[in-house]
C-alpha cells in the first residue's frame, strides 16, 4: 500500500442499528449457552407510554380548586357488581400480584403493612396465602392461578376479593417457571412439590377452557365464598375490547388489565419484549368495551403495566380506569435495585436499576430471594413505611393535577383533560395531538 | 334425613344451608333432588355430612370440599370434586373433563369413565375410576394416586410429578417424562388400600405403575418442545 493512501481520510466506524451492541452480545450469549434469556420484569424496551400524555390545567373556560386546601377525593369502591361487600379503598393504587416463592416472605409482610398504612390492598400470587401476608394486610387479594399452588378455600374465605388470573402484560399467553433455587422448605411444602425442582406455572387454568366455563367458575367461586367478595379477572395486554368484554360477561365485579410494561418474577425475554401492549394503547379498548355494554364505573376497571408516579396515575384515570396496580415500581420503593448494593450487583454481572435476575434468587436487597441470609437484610416494618410513604406520595400528586384540572374527585378526571405529545400516544389513547383537536382514527379519519 | 328440592328451592340456598352446618351438626345425612344439571353443587363444604344428590349434576359438583362425603346417583359434569381437600365425593356414572383437577386430599370415586384430562395438576388426591379415563389423564399430577381399572388414554400421566398412576388395561401412549415403574410391595399395599376404598373388584397384581423418570425436574434447553 502507498503511503498516501494510509493517510487518507477514512470513514467513521458505525455500529449497526440493526446488529446493536446489545444484540450482538445476545446472539453470543445464546451461541455459547444454547439456551434463551429467562428474566424478570417486565419490558424495558421503550413504548409509547404515560409520559407522552400531558394535562391541560384550568384556564378561562376550567376553574381550578384551591392545591392545598380544597377537597380532592381518592377514594375508590371495586366489586360494586355482585358482592355483598365491595372492597372501600383510600387511594386508587393498589399492590399486583406477586408471589410468595417469587418474593420473601418478609417482603411479602411489607407489601401488606405499607398497602394497609395507606388504606389500599395488596394481593397474593402464585403459590397460595401466607399467615404473614393476610395477618399485615387490611385488605387482600387472593389470586386464583392456573397451576392453583397452595389453592385451598380457607384461604379463599379470608380473602377481601378473588383475581382471577388469565394472564398478565409481561407474558399474555405464557405461564411461569420457579426455579429450584428459590424452592425452601416453605416454597416447596405449600406448593406440593419436592424441594429444589424447578417448578412450572401453567399457563392455562385446569379446569375451565373458555368465557362460558369462566362464568361457570365464577359461580363455583361466588357460592363457596356466600357472594360476599368481589371477583375480579386479570387479563394481559392482548386484545383488551374482547377480553374485557368476555370478562364482563362472565360475571366479574372488576377487570383487571396489565399492559407489556408489568413485571414477572421469570420469563423468557423474548416473550416480555414482543408480545402483548403498552398499557397506553389497552386503557381506552377496555374503556369503551365497558361503555358499549354500559358497565362503565359500574364493572371497575384496575390498569396496570408500567405506574411509576402520581401523574401515571391521575393520566390512567382521566382515561377511565377507576384504579392502578403497582408491582415493580412498589418493589423499588422497597429498596430493590437500590445503587448502595452497587458493589454486589457488580458481581453479579450487572447494576443497580439493570438488575433483573431475579428467578436466580441472589437479589442483593433481600426481596426477589429465599436464601435466609440474604432475606435478613430486608426489614419489613421499614419497607412497609417506605411503601406507605411512595404512595402518599402518588396519591398527592394526583391530586394536584386533580385540583389544576378543577376535579373535586380523581375520577372527575377525563380525556377531555390530556393531549398528547405524540402521533403514537394520540392514536393509542385516542387524545387529541398538542395542538389540534385531532388524533389519528378521529372520526374515521387516518 | 333431609331433603332439600333444587328445583324448588335454588342453588344458593341450598349451598348456603349445607355452609351452614357446624361440625357437631345432628342433620348429617341429607338428599338432593331435582339437580337437573345444574352446575355447583353442594360446593365448598367443610362439614362431616352425607350429601346424596339424586340425578346428574352439571360443573364442579362437590368443588373445594373437605370432610364431606358426597355421592351423585348419576353422572357428574366437568370439575366434580375439583380442589378437594379431604372427604370423598362419589359418581354412580360418568364424569367429565378435569375430575378431580388440582385435588389436594380426599377420595373421589367414579364407578362409570371419566374423561379427559382426569386428575390434573393432583395434589395428594387419591382418584379411583372404575371405568377408563381420557387423554391427557394426571397432566402435570404433583401428588396423589390415580387408580384406573379400565383404559388410560393418550399422554397418560404429561409432566408428571410425584404421582402415582395405577392402570390395569391399556395405556395408548404415555406423556412427556412418565415412564412404567416397577410395582413394588409397597405399591401393592398402597394400591390394595385404594381399591377397597374404591370398592373395586380388581386385584392388585392386574396394574402397572406410571410415574415421573424426573427427567424434567430442572430445566434444561431440550425439554423445550
Amino acid at each position: 500500500m502507498k503511503d498516501e493512501n494510509r493517510s487518507a481520510p477514512r470513514t467513521t466506524p458505525i455500529q449497526s442499528a440493526t446488529f446493536s451492541q446489545s444484540i450482538n452480545a445476545e446472539i453470543r450469549r445464546a451461541a455459547a449457552t444454547g439456551i434463551y434469556d429467562i428474566r424478570g420484569g417486565g419490558a424495558k424496551r421503550k413504548v409509547p407510554h404515560f409520559d407522552d400524555l400531558l394535562f391541560l390545567g384550568a384556564s378561562i373556560s376550567r376553574y381550578p380548586l384551591e392545591g392545598y386546601r380544597e377537597k380532592c377525593d381518592t377514594s375508590v369502591t371495586l366489586g360494586t357488581r355482585y358482592a355483598k361487600n365491595p372492597i372501600q379503598l383510600d387511594i386508587p393504587i393498589t399492590i399486583a400480584g406477586m408471589s410468595f416463592g417469587a418474593l420473601s416472605g418478609p417482603a411479602k409482610e411489607a407489601l401488606g403493612r405499607g398497602a394497609t398504612l395507606a388504606g389500599t390492598s395488596t394481593t397474593t400470587g402464585d403459590g397460595g396465602m401466607t399467615p404473614e401476608e393476610r395477618g399485615h394486610s387490611n385488605k387482600l387479594v387472593y389470586q386464583y392461578l392456573p397451576s392453583r399452588y397452595g389453592m385451598n378455600p380457607d384461604d379463599l374465605r379470608k380473602a377481601d376479593a378473588i383475581e382471577v388470573v388469565v394472564g398478565q402484560g409481561a407474558k399474555p399467553g405464557g405461564g411461569g417457571m420457579l426455579l429450584g433455587q428459590k424452592i425452601s422448605d416453605r416454597v416447596a411444602e405449600m406448593r406440593n412439590l419436592p424441594k429444589g425442582i424447578d417448578q412450572r406455572s401453567a399457563c392455562r387454568h385446569p379446569d375451565w377452557t373458555g368465557p362460558d366455563d369462566l362464568e361457570i367458575k365464577i359461580l363455583e367461586l361466588r357460592e363457596i365464598t356466600g357472594w360476599k367478595v368481589p371477583i375480579y379477572i386479570k387479563v394481559g395486554g392482548a386484545r383488551p375490547y374482547f377480553d374485557t368484554t368476555l370478562a364482563v360477561k362472565a360475571g366479574a365485579d372488576v377487570v383487571v388489565l396489565d399492559g407489556m410494561q408489568g413485571g414477572t418474577a421469570a420469563t423468557q425475554d423474548v416473550f416480555i419484549e414482543h408480545v402483548g401492549q403498552p398499557i397506553l394503547a389497552c386503557i381506552r379498548e377496555a374503556v369503551r368495551a365497558l361503555q358499549d355494554l354500559g358497565m362503565h364505573r359500574e364493572v371497575q376497571l384496575i390498569v396496570s403495566g408500567g405506574v411509576r408516579t402520581g401523574a401515571d396515575v391521575a393520566k390512567c384515570v382521566a382515561l377511565g380506569a377507576d384504579a392502578v396496580a403497582i408491582g415493580t415500581a412498589a418493589l423499588i420503593a422497597l429498596g430493590d435495585n437500590d445503587p448502595k448494593w452497587e458493589d454486589e450487583y457488580q458481581k453479579l454481572g450487572t447494576t443497580a436499576g439493570a438488575y433483573d435476575d431475579w428467578h436466580e434468587g441472589k437479589d442483593p436487597a433481600g426481596i426477589t430471594t429465599q436464601d435466609p441470609d440474604l432475606m435478613a437484610r430486608f426489614d419489613p416494618v421499614e419497607g412497609g413505611r417506605r411503601l406507605n410513604n411512595y404512595l402518599k406520595v402518588m396519591t398527592l400528586e394526583a391530586q394536584t393535577i386533580a385540583r389544576a384540572c378543577g376535579k373535586s374527585h380523581l375520577h372527575n378526571l377525563e380525556p377531555e383533560d390530556l393531549c398528547a405529545l405524540t402521533m403514537e400516544a394520540a392514536a393509542m389513547a385516542r387524545i387529541p395531538l398538542a395542538g389540534t383537536d385531532w388524533y389519528p382514527g378521529k372520526n374515521g379519519s387516518f | 334425613m333431609q331433603t332439600f328440592d333444587l328445583a324448588a328451592d335454588g342453588l344458593r340456598t341450598l349451598n348456603a344451608t349445607l355452609h351452614a352446618q357446624a361440625e357437631a351438626t345432628n342433620q348429617t345425612v341429607w338428599e338432593v333432588i331435582n339437580p337437573k344439571g345444574s352446575h355447583a353443587i353442594a360446593v365448598g363444604l367443610d362439614a362431616p355430612i352425607e350429601v346424596n344428590v339424586k340425578g346428574s349434576t352439571g360443573y364442579y359438583c362437590a368443588g373445594m370440599n373437605k370432610q364431606a362425603t358426597v355421592h351423585v346417583h348419576g353422572s357428574a359434569g366437568p370439575g366434580v370434586a375439583e380442589n378437594m381437600m379431604s372427604g370423598t365425593v362419589i359418581i354412580e356414572g360418568d364424569a367429565s373433563q378435569y375430575a378431580g383437577a388440582t385435588g389436594h386430599g380426599g377420595t373421589l370415586v367414579i364407578k362409570g369413565n371419566a374423561s379427559s384430562r382426569c386428575g390434573i395438576s393432583m395434589k395428594g388426591i387419591d382418584i379411583i375410576v372404575h371405568g377408563n379415563v381420557g387423554h391427557m389423564s394426571a397432566f402435570m399430577a404433583q401428588s396423589g394416586n390415580l387408580v384406573v381399572c379400565g383404559d388410560a388414554g393418550d399422554a397418560l400421566g404429561d409432566s408428571i410429578y410425584e404421582a402415582r398412576l395405577f392402570v390395569r388395561g391399556s395405556v395408548k401412549s404415555l406423556g412427556a417424562d412418565c415412564i412404567e415403574k416397577e410395582m413394588r410391595p409397597e405399591h401393592i399395599a398402597i394400591l390394595t388400600d385404594l381399591l377397597e376404598r374404591g370398592g373395586c373388584d380388581a386385584k392388585p397384581e392386574e396394574f402397572k405403575r406410571y410415574g415421573s423418570a424426573r427427567e424434567l425436574y430442572n430445566f434444561k434447553p431440550d425439554n423445550a418442545y
